[in-house]
């Protein structure tokens, strides 16, 4: 019996290469496979790799866009209100020259300067910040990828457009930036459950005391999956068992885990009791969540 | 004799090699350390500020701290506000709501632009610092260290890690620190740009996966964007051989040098595990052998 209810369920870490779009894909495929319907989102913007384990064409893209101002010349009287109002640096002005600019690149398209000008010189135009792609992977399920195009200051909007367009009337598996800056904290406010994934090294249990902390100020449920167990030391398993916090799975460290992953071969696919543990843990989530909300 | 002197008065600023990679967990700090312990006294600035891990190998002294200040949140003064709403229309992040009646500022969804603090009839709304950051600059085992801890939530917009840079080329300079090694952040974002600016030489980790490729496509386009001559080293490389060629042939296609390949070697992480760099831990292995290659290739082209 697997839960069908619409639940939102992130796969998140501090550090990066621990092994989160392997058990995103993987929990992602196993649960297809059950014929649940099921989207994952790539929120991992800077970098999306998921689509990298399926292949397919995308059956829809979104771009997705910032406004940034436009400063008509001749209407523009160099007063400098727009500069005063602009909290990112954004506009460059030296009024005896009779020179303005805007830098692009450090708008974050808040439309303040539109406010700010009394002469109707500002107009606005949109940017490209990247692009959100659908792709088909079966009857009843879908990744849709966020990427950031490269040079953007904030990965935060193309995140934001791709959960959104993943919709909420199902189960949505998101992969998520690592660290637990801004992009991190997108994601994990949309989620109902966040998976840990950590190594049980000291610079993965670093990082996942910083993770934990952010997730308990934001009130988020969440679980640990260990992953390359066997390698470092006991001192993640010391601290989850300290902290009270509910070790989900662990995946051993083995060479052959890695080489598959390496091709770009799905784990659940070729070692399908991976997704069979993958299927028990989200059911194990569900049952938590919706008996905390019982 | 004269001419000696002015040579040697002519000292240049300290030479940065920046350590990066597009895909996380690459190995990227640990080939830092590395570097960081192959000669005496060196500046190491972790750049990393997401996730600054180097403190834990070389529990570094704080003989300094600086708060970082990573923009403003605005917050609605209840005394003053009517929950007129006007707020709610002018605001394009998404970040203000009404809840029940009541308009509530989402401090996650806040970008800091000040412009609903300026529109309010009420001057209801005022911008808080944002000071959860810090800098901070010490002492390690072999040299000084700089690094940077971003608050939970902020935005890693390249500020932190060009404050860390500064402090960095500023204290190498008071002590006569020749390399400055800097561990930069995975990704693709303002944080990389902020940490490869400028430096002599770039170089990117990355894996033989299939992902690690892919990554190191979007690092490097990065990274020629600003005009920077990268090295790109394959860590773990015996993971997978046939990726391992297929990076190098991709990279000289591309002609971009390979500064060399890591094998996949256990003793890096119980280096990790003892606090120490893998040169510190078995500096007559294979593996610091060729961390200590690479680093001349790169030093001296």
């Amino acid at each position: 019996m697997i839960n069908c209810e619409p639940i939102k369920i992130a796969v998140a870490s501090g550090k990066g290469g621990t092994g989160k779009t392997l058990v995103s894909t993987s929990m992602f495929f196993a649960l297809q496979q059950k014929h649940q319907i099921v989207t994952l989102v790539d929120c991992d913007a800077e970098e999306p790799n998921d689509m990298v384990f399926f292949s397919g064409e995308p059956e829809k893209t979104i771009d997705v866009t910032q406004r940034v101002p436009v400063i008509d010349d001749n209407k523009c009287t160099f007063c400098g209100k727009c500069h005063d109002y602009c909290s990112y640096k954004a506009i460059f002005i030296l009024p005896p020259s009779k020179i303005i600019k805007v830098m692009e690149d450090l708008c974050h398209g808040c439309g303040a300067c539109s406010v700010a000008c009394e002469f109707g010189a500002i107009t606005e135009k949109d940017v490209s910040l990247g692009e959100v792609r659908c792709f088909p992977v079966s009857m009843n399920s879908r990744i849709v990828e966020a990427r950031m195009r490269v040079g953007v200051y904030s990965p935060v909007s193309v995140i934001k457009e791709a959960i959104n367009e993943a919709g909420s009337n199902h189960v949505v598996l998101m992969d998520s930036p690592p660290g637990t800056s801004c992009p991190f904290i997108q994601t994990a406010s949309r989620a109902d459950y966040v998976i840990l994934v950590t190594e049980p090294t000291p610079f993965g249990l670093s990082d996942l005391k910083q993770s934990v902390e952010t997730l308990k100020s934001m009130g988020k449920p969440f679980g640990v999956i260990i992953n390359r167990a066997g390698l470092g030391n006991e001192d993640v398993y010391k601290y989850l068992k300290n902290e009270n916090i509910h070790l989900l799975m662990e995946i051993p460290f083995d060479r052959e885990i890695a080489a598959i992953y390496s091709k770009g071969e799905i784990l659940a696919r070729q070692k399908p009791e991976y997704g069979e543990k993958l299927v028990s843990v989200y059911n194990a989530v569900c049952n938590y969540f919706f008996d905390q909300n019982n | 004799m004269q001419f000696a002197t002015i040579f040697l008065i002519k000292t240049t600023d300290s030479m940065e090699v920046a350590v990066i990679s597009g895909k996380g967990g690459t190995g990227k700090s640990s080939i830092s350390a590395a570097f960081a312990t192959l000669q005496p006294q060196v500046l190491l600035a972790d750049c990393d500020v997401d996730a600054a891990n180097l403190y834990i190998l070389f529990n570094p002294t704080h003989e300094e701290k600086q708060i970082y200040i990573a923009g403003q949140t605005a917050v609605i003064d209840y005394e003053k506000c009517t929950h007129c709403g006007v707020c709610i229309d002018f605001c394009r992040f998404d970040a203000i709501h009404n809840e029940g009646g009541k308009v509530v500022i989402s401090e996650t969804s806040c970008d800091g632009c000040q412009l609903c603090s300026r529109i309010c009839p009420l001057d209801a709304i005022t911008m808080v610092d944002n000071d959860k950051s810090r800098m901070y600059s010490g002492t390690f085992r072999n040299g000084r260290m700089v690094y940077g801890r971003l608050a939970p939530g902020e935005e890693n917009s390249g500020k932190l890690v060009n404050m860390v840079r500064e402090k960095a080329k500023e204290v190498a300079k008071e002590h006569n620190l020749e390399n400055i090694i800097i561990d930069g952040p995975p990704g693709i974002g303002c944080a990389v740009i902020s940490s490869i600016t400028g430096v002599n030489h770039v170089l990117i980790v990355t894996e033989p996966t299939i992902s690690g490729l892919h990554d190191l496509k979007r690092t490097l386009e990065v990274v020629t964007k600003f005009n920077l001559k990268p090295w790109v080293v394959v860590n773990k490389y015996d993971i997978n051989n046939e990726m391992t060629q297929q990076i190098e042939s991709f990279c000289i296609g591309s002609g971009i040098d390979i500064a060399g390949k890591l094998p996949f070697d256990s003793s890096v992480v119980d280096a990790m595990v003892n606090c120490k760099s893998i040169v510190e831990w078995l500096p007559d292995s294979d593996f610091s052998k060729e961390i200590a290659r690479i680093w001349n290739k790169i030093t001296h082209s």
